[in-house]
C-alpha cells in the first residue's frame, strides 16, 4: 500500500489525474501530504500574521499612550517650537525638523559615496581585492551603533571642531545665505556632527545593496555596450543605472530608514539641546534621541504622553517614506512602460 | 534498577534542594535613582555576604522607580528628588532619605587651576541664562581678582536625560537668581535656554572635557574620581567653599528634617559657614501599607543595617552617610507609618 502511493506521488501528474484521484480513495501518502501542507500553509500564514499583529500592537499602544498629549496640544504639536517639562508644554518641531536634517545630510553625503563604492567593487576593483573589500563594508555595517557613537564623540568631534568646523566657516559659511548653516560656536558636536556620523553608519547598508544589484546586471549588456565604444561612466549611466534603479532606491530607503530611527550614536553627537536653530553647528535633538534621553526620568502624564507622540511620529515618518520610495518605483516602471 | 533509583533520589534531592534555596534566598527588589546605584549596590554585595539576603536595585531612573513603587512592581522606590506631601498622601507613599551626596560645577578652564576659580549662584544662573557668556565677563572677574581670565566664550553643558542631579542644580539656581527661577524653574528637566546637553554625568564630562571654555555640572564622586576641575561656590552665609564630605555634612546639619513632611529636605543653599550649597538626599519610597508585611520588613533591615554600618562604604564610594539624628527619626517614622494590612505596625 504504502510503496504504490510513494510511487503514485513520484510520478509527475497532469490536472485530469489528480482530479480523478480526489474522486477516487485517496492513498494514505498522499492524503498525509495533503495533511501536511494544510498544516504548512497555516502555520506560516500564521507567523506572517504574527508579524502583522506586533505592528498593529505597536502602533495601537503608541497612539493610545500619544492621546493624553495629542487631546491636550492638538495638532499645533507638530508645529510647536516648546519643549519645557518645567511646565508641562510640548511641541515636536525641534524633533522633528532635528530628525529630518540629520537624516538628510546622512543621505547627501552616503548616497555618492556607496555608489562610488559599489561601481568601483563591481566595475572596476580587481578581483584579489573584491573579496576583502566587500567583506570590510560588511563588516562596518556589523559595528554596533554605541562604538559609532563613542567614537563620534571622542575622536571624531575634537577632530572636526579643531580642523573641519573652522574650514567650513571661512569657506562655505561665507557664502551669503547657505552661509548661515556654518555659522556659531564650533564645538565639533551637533547637528551636522550627527548627519556625518549617520552617514558613516549608513554607506554600507546602501553601498552592499548597491553592489548586490550592480552584479546582477547582465554581462551581456555590458559588454555590447563596450563593444560599441562606451566608456565606463557611459556603461554605469546607461546600462547599470537604469537596469538597477528600483534596486538602488531600495538601498536608500533602507538607508535612510536607519537614519531616521538611529538613536544610540545620535545622541551621543547631537548635542542634546531642545533648540532650533539655522546653524548646523549648533546642537539639537531629533526624535529618537529625545526619547533615550528622556523616558526614564518622565514624571508627568504629559511630558510621557508627548514622548510617545514623539514616537508615533516617527513611526509616521518612517512610513511615509516607505511609501515614497514605493509610489516612486511605481511612477517609473510605468515611464520605462511608455518608452 | 538500583542506578535508576539512585538517580531519582538524586534528583528529588536535587529539586528539594532547589525550593529551600528559593525560598531561604528572599530577594528584596528596588527601583530608582541612578545616582545612588554605586553605594546600594556596594551595600547590597555586603549586606548579601552577611545574611544570605540579597538586593535587586534596577537603576532606571527616579522618574522610572516612582512609577514602579507606585505600580507596586518593587518592594522599594528611588528618587532623587523629594515627593511632595500631597503625591505622597495621594500615592499612600511614605519616604526616607537613604544617603547624600554633593553635585559640583565643573570648568574646562586654560590656565585655571582646579579649585581655584570661585563663582556664586546667581552667577552660574546667569551663565546658564546665555546673559553672561565671556569667561571674563566683569561679574566673574569680580570674584576672583586673583585669577587671569581668558576672554573665551563660555560654553554651557547640562544633562540632556532628567537626572537628580539636574534638579539640585537647577533648585540651587533657582533660589539664589529670581530670574532664572522665572525663566526656567527648577525640575529633574528643565527648558535650557543655551547649551548643548550630555547623557549622564560621563555625558556631561565628556562634553566639558572637551570642549574649551565649557562649563557644567556633575555629581561630586563623579568629578573626583576623574579628576575633573571643579570651581568654588559660594554657599548661604556668603562664604566661598569647596566641596568635600565635611562641606556636604555641615548642610545636612542645618536642615530642618523633623519639621519637613517625608523628609522632603532639598538642602540647596543651606545655611552654615561650611554648608556646600548643592548638597541633595536620595529618597526611598515605600507603600504605607504593606501586603507582604515579611518583605517590607526585610526592606527596613536592610536600611536599618545600612545606617548602621554602611557609612565607611559611603565615605569610599564619595557618598555621604546622614547625620545620626535623621536617622533616628528616620527609624521613629518606620514605627510610626509604615503598618501591615491589619494596621499593625511593622517595625
Amino acid at each position: 500500500m504504502k510503496k504504490s502511493g510513494t510511487y503514485l506521488l513520484n510520478q509527475p501528474m497532469d490536472m485530469d489525474t489528480r482530479n480523478a484521484l480526489s474522486d477516487q480513495a485517496v492513498p494514505p501518502a498522499a492524503r498525509w501530504q495533503k495533511w501536511q501542507d494544510a498544516v504548512f500553509h497555516k502555520v506560516t500564514l500564521g507567523f506572517a500574521l504574527f508579524a502583522f499583529l506586533v505592528l498593529a500592537g505597536i502602533l495601537v499602544s503608541l497612539a493610545i499612550g500619544a492621546w493624553p498629549a495629542f487631546k491636550s496640544f492638538g495638532l499645533p504639536f507638530l508645529t510647536t517650537v516648546e519643549w519645557d517639562p518645567v511646565n508641562d508644554r510640548y511641541g515636536a518641531l525641534i524633533a522633528i525638523s532635528g530628525t529630518l536634517t540629520t537624516s538628510f545630510i546622512a543621505l547627501l553625503i552616503a548616497f555618492p559615496v556607496s555608489f562610488g563604492i559599489a561601481l568601483f567593487l563591481t566595475e572596476i576593483c580587481p578581483v584579489w581585492l573584491k573579496r576583502p573589500m566587500g567583506t570590510a563594508i560588511e563588516l562596518l555595517a556589523g559595528v554596533p551603533s554605541i562604538i559609532y557613537g563613542m567614537w563620534g564623540l571622542f575622536i571624531f568631534a575634537p577632530l572636526f571642531a579643531d580642523y573641519v568646523q573652522p574650514t567650513l566657516a571661512a569657506t562655505l559659511g561665507r557664502l551669503p545665505v547657505i552661509g548661515t548653516l556654518f555659522t556659531g560656536p564650533m564645538m565639533g558636536i551637533g547637528i551636522l556632527t550627527a548627519g556625518i556620523i549617520l552617514a558613516i553608519m549608513i554607506v554600507p547598508f546602501i553601498s552592499s545593496v548597491m553592489r548586490d544589484v550592480f552584479e546582477v546586471v547582465p554581462a551581456v549588456l555590458k559588454e555590447s555596450a563596450y563593444a560599441l565604444g562606451c566608456t565606463k561612466w557611459e556603461v554605469v549611466r546607461k546600462i547599470v543605472l537604469p537596469y538597477t534603479r528600483s534596486g538602488v532606491i531600495g538601498g536608500v530607503m533602507l538607508g535612510l530608514g536607519r537614519a531616521l530611527g538611529e538613536t544610540m550614536a545620535v545622541t551621543f553627537v547631537i548635542g542634546n539641546a531642545n533648540k532650533l536653530s539655522w546653524s548646523l553647528f549648533a546642537a539639537g535633538n531629533s526624535i529618537a534621541s529625545t526619547l533615550a534621553n528622556e523616558f526614564a526620568e518622565a514624571e508627568s502624564t504629559l511630558h510621557h504622553s508627548s514622548l510617545f507622540a514623539l514616537g508615533l511620529i516617527l513611526f509616521g515618518i518612517t512610513l511615509v517614506v516607505l511609501i515614497g520610495s514605493k509610489l516612486m518605483l511605481r511612477k517609473m516602471a510605468k515611464k520605462e512602460g511608455l518608452k | 534498577m538500583r542506578l535508576r533509583s539512585l538517580a531519582k533520589a538524586a534528583m528529588l534531592a536535587l529539586s528539594v534542594a532547589w525550593l529551600v534555596s528559593g525560598c531561604g534566598s528572599s530577594e528584596i527588589t528596588g527601583a530608582g535613582a541612578t545616582f545612588p546605584y554605586p553605594i546600594y549596590s556596594k551595600w547590597a554585595e555586603t549586606y548579601k555576604n552577611t545574611t544570605k539576603i540579597g538586593l535587586n536595585y534596577q537603576s532606571i531612573g527616579s522618574g522610572g522607580g516612582i512609577k514602579q513603587i507606585k505600580a507596586k512592581t518593587v518592594d522599594f522606590g528611588a528618587s532623587d528628588m523629594p515627593l511632595s506631601e500631597a503625591d505622597l498622601k495621594e500615592s499612600g507613599l511614605m519616604q526616607f532619605p537613604a544617603i547624600m551626596g554633593g553635585v559640583v560645577p565643573v570648568v574646562n578652564l586654560e590656565g585655571v587651576q582646579p579649585g581655584q576659580l570661585k563663582l556664586t549662584g546667581a552667577v552660574l544662573a546667569d551663565i546658564y541664562l546665555g546673559k553672561i557668556t565671556k569667561w571674563n565677563a566683569p561679574q566673574i572677574a569680580k570674584i576672583n581678582p586673583d585669577v587671569k581670565l581668558p576672554a573665551t566664550d563660555i560654553t554651557v553643558v547640562h544633562r540632556a536625560d532628567g537626572s537628580g542631579t539636574s534638579f539640585l542644580w537647577t533648585d540651587y539656581l533657582s533660589k539664589t537668581n529670581p530670574d532664572f527661577k522665572t525663566k526656567v524653574g527648577s525640575g529633574t528637566a528643565v527648558k535650557w535656554p543655551v547649551g548643548v546637553g550630555g547623557k549622564g554625568n560621563e555625558g556631561v564630562a565628556a562634553n566639558v572635557q572637551r570642549i574649551a571654555g565649557s562649563i557644567g555640572y556633575v555629581e561630586y564622586a563623579y568629578a573626583k574620581r576623574n579628576a575633573i576641575p571643579h570651581a568654588q561656590l559660594q554657599n548661604h552665609d556668603g562664604k566661598f567653599v569647596q566641596p568635600s564630605d565635611a562641606s556636604f555634612k555641615a548642610a545636612a546639619a542645618g536642615a530642618d528634617w523633623a519639621n519637613t513632611p517625608g523628609f522632603g529636605v532639598v538642602l540647596t543653599d543651606q545655611a552654615g559657614a561650611a554648608s556646600w550649597p548643592i548638597t541633595g538626599a536620595s529618597f526611598i519610597l515605600m507603600h504605607k501599607t504593606q501586603e507582604n508585611a515579611e518583605k517590607a520588613k526585610e526592606v527596613l533591615k536592610f536600611f536599618d543595617w545600612a545606617y548602621t554600618n554602611g557609612g565607611a562604604m559611603a565615605t569610599e564610594l564619595d557618598y555621604v552617610a546622614l547625620p545620626d539624628a535623621v536617622v533616628a527619626q528616620v527609624r521613629q517614622a518606620w514605627k510610626t507609618q509604615l503598618a501591615d494590612a491589619n494596621g499593625k505596625p511593622i517595625w
